[in-house]
């Protein structure tokens, strides 16, 4: 007799999932029509983008008018967004008054800026120690003296001619730089036990924080020049950096603190058995810690600041922002329905490129440093 | 406090330059070698950035008229971009030399603000404008259109005064922000819109379409634009009001900056005079008795500012109106060099 074995010599053919699972359909039903809500949401959202997005695309790209067009096609019923103006009114909107045959000083101090800060920031780059002193202590000196002039030969160009992108890079490059050591010294000096250093640290944040960032601004291009002796003034510019500086400097403090009270008191003991001296403790111990906590709240107080900058206007700075709205106003020549709105959708292309950028640069620096508390 | 504010602001100015202004406002003026001139935040016709980014209009005109009388180069002007809240805090701390802002000339501010007045660079006034199509040709045609207006501004109260004074309903659209106010004539919610005529102008040159509307030729209300400096230095009050009655005398002897320099052998007392080849006009004001010829020869006469910045050539195009001289028809006037 032969037995009847069932057994199977080889494998078989995979089958294809059951089409309920797979391919589009099914990715289609899982992710957007698991459920009766889920389809009305998903048509409302589908209805939403077609009525938003081929308008919007046919304003800025399809019938908008390209940077080499003219006023005239501007002025055409069916046009879009002007690009053309902002090409023509470029350099107002990046160097505002600037003398134009100067323009590359602003523009040795932009590469300049971009040469130091870039290898700063990749962690890979070499030379970390140098880069750090040039870009924060020789940049500066080098910029300031490029900008304005006065020496070596460079026509002087009083602070009242910057504008544009320009002034809004400097405030807040310098207002980042400043506030950031000025913020981690007030919430060291916050958490003290000497009564005087932690009551004028309280006192400053306190008064900063309580009053509204245009205030200081008013104070500042109000009643400060009352304080002054008679023709004693104070450059505009420098008002609005210590305006803003102090400003964001309170609220990095806050932040900082956040960060402080998060780590273990055990970490500050095991310092100080360590016998390290109170600035040591801080500077190898506490402070790596604490701020990788508050990344995100730093940058986030980053991107204010850049933000806050367009209220500089207060005192008649014309950052980014209030140049591209005095050539809206006074552009006669590019005056056409839609030259304004072509306009701000500049500027906050702009401004959104360099936030998007910092917050994404935060990111990967949240990632590097998220050595221990990986969620 | 203020004791530490100065030192802060004596440590900061040296930072980033700061100029000094004691008694004499000429004699800082030429030590540094320019005049610092207060100007608005950007008005077409009057104070804007050029295509080529350099201030430009009829009061920026006037500071360069005064920088060619001291200098005699009409480019020693440095600007100083100044919001109305500001602008007479600037002026008395001496952060600028003159404000030729688009200051309206009141009572108060004369009396009460430490700063004088030097006279009227121009003459606006609330006015109306209409649709072309719509065939009102006067003001007084106006009763019970729909006016677009700003809410709680003296625009509202001037008109409501000049309604009730005439007899006519008054019938308004009121917005809370300038720029809905045009957006709402321009889409045809009102058929007026009323504001001071040089914003008028400044507006209609950006509708789509401005030879559509025409602004009535009342003015309802007085709206005298003038050049400010501060109280108490008589000197460079001076200084300041003949260059404003230079422009004028220019224009009323036809003196232009293309023809100044025949001028100077004409024959008429008073344009010898007024271009210092005869007399001594120069010299009790502080600067060189060549002043009025610097003026015209580098600035132009009151026409050509006018002409240039705000005139029917130009965008905006105001007809001269009140501002024509005293000969013409309007109320230029100025006192004779002598």
């Amino acid at each position: 007799m032969t037995d009847i074995g069932f057994v199977r010599s080889a494998m078989t053919d995979a089958r294809p999932a059951p089409r309920r699972t797979s391919g589009v359909g099914a990715w289609l039903r899982k992710n957007l029509f698991a459920t009766p809500s889920d389809a009305v949401l998903t048509v409302l959202g589908v209805i939403f983008l077609l009525w938003v997005v081929p308008p919007l695309f046919n304003f800025l790209f399809g019938h908008a008018v390209g940077p080499n067009g003219t006023v005239e096609e501007c002025r055409m019923p069916e046009a879009g967004a002007c690009w053309a103006y902002i090409s023509s009114e470029m350099e107002f909107f990046i160097y505002g008054f600037y003398d134009i045959p100067q323009h590359w000083r602003p523009n040795i101090v932009f590469a300049l800026g971009a040469l130091l800060l870039v290898p700063l920031m990749i962690p890979k780059a070499p030379f970390k120690r140098v880069n750090a002193v040039l870009f924060l202590f020789v940049y500066p000196i080098v910029s300031y003296i490029l900008l304005a002039g006065g020496v070596f030969g460079l026509t002087p160009i009083p602070t009242e001619k910057w504008g544009g992108l320009l002034v809004t890079l400097i405030i807040s490059v310098v207002g980042i730089t400043l506030s950031f050591p000025l913020g981690i010294i007030l919430a060291l000096g916050r958490q003290s036990k000497m009564p005087v250093i932690k009551t004028l640290c309280v006192a400053f944040i306190e008064l900063i924080r309580a009053v509204p960032l245009i205030t200081i601004l008013f104070m500042a291009s109000i009643m400060l020049p009352l304080f002054m002796p008679q023709g004693m003034t104070v450059d505009k510019l420098l008002r609005a950096l210590v305006g803003v500086t102090l400003f964001t400097s309170a609220y990095m403090a806050e932040v900082v603190r956040g960060g402080l009270q998060a780590i273990p008191r055990g970490q500050y003991e095991a310092a100080a058995s360590l016998g390290l001296s109170y600035w040591k403790q801080m500077y190898f111990i506490i402070l790596p810690q604490a701020l990788k906590h508050v990344i995100p709240g730093i940058v986030n107080n980053a991107i204010a600041l850049f933000k806050d900058t367009s209220l500089v206007y207060i005192v008649g700075m014309k950052d980014l922002l209030e140049a591209v709205k005095t050539k809206n106003d006074t552009a006669l020549e590019w005056q056409s329905a839609n030259t304004a709105t072509t306009g701000y959708i500049f500027a906050a292309m702009v401004f959104w490129v360099f936030c998007f950028g910092m917050s994404r640069y935060s990111m990967y620096m949240e990632r590097r440093l998220n050595t221990g508390y990986k969620r | 406090m203020q004791k530490a504010l100065v030192t802060i602001a004596v440590a900061a100015s040296l930072g980033l330059g700061a100029t000094a202004a004691q008694a004499a406002i000429l004699d800082d003026v030429k030590a540094k070698g320019y005049v610092q001139c207060g100007v608005t935040g950007g008005v077409p016709g009057f104070s804007a950035p050029d295509s080529n980014n350099v201030w430009t209009g009829l009061e920026v005109d006037f500071c360069r008229a005064m920088a060619a009388a001291i200098f005699k180069d009409a480019d020693a002007v440095r600007y100083t971009s100044l919001t109305s809240q500001e602008r007479f805090t600037a002026l008395s701390a001496g952060e600028i030399d003159v404000l030729s802002r688009t200051t309206t000339w009141t009572m108060s501010r004369d009396t009460q603000l430490g700063i004088s007045f030097i006279g009227t660079m121009f003459y606006d006034g609330q006015g109306f404008m209409v649709r072309e199509a719509d065939g009102i040709a006067s003001a007084l045609d106006l009763s019970g259109a729909a006016i677009c207006i700003e809410s709680g501004t003296t625009t509202e109260l001037n008109a409501a005064d000049y309604f009730a004074a005439n007899g006519m309903e008054f019938n308004t659209v009121v917005f809370v922000d300038q720029d809905e106010v045009v957006k709402a004539y321009e889409d045809g919610r009102c058929d007026v819109y009323t504001t001071d005529s040089s914003a008028l102008a400044a507006e209609r040159s950006k509708f789509a379409n401005p030879a559509e509307h025409i602004i009535l030729p009342e003015i309802i209300s007085k709206e005298p634009l003038g050049p400010v400096v501060r109280a108490g230095d008589t000197q460079w009050f001076n200084l300041a009001r003949w260059t404003y009655f230079a422009l004028l005398e220019a224009e009323e002897l036809g003196v232009t900056s293309a023809n100044v320099d025949e001028m100077l052998g004409s024959d008429n007392p008073a344009i010898k005079r007024l271009l210092g080849v005869e007399g001594e006009f120069g010299a009790p004001m502080g600067v060189e008795n060549d002043w009025g010829y610097q003026i015209v020869k580098l600035v132009g006469n009151y026409a050509e500012i006018y002409d240039k910045h705000v005139g029917p050539d130009t965008p905006i195009g105001l007809e001269r109106g009140l501002n024509a001289l005293w000969s013409d028809g309007g109320i230029q006037y100025a006192p004779p060099i002598r």
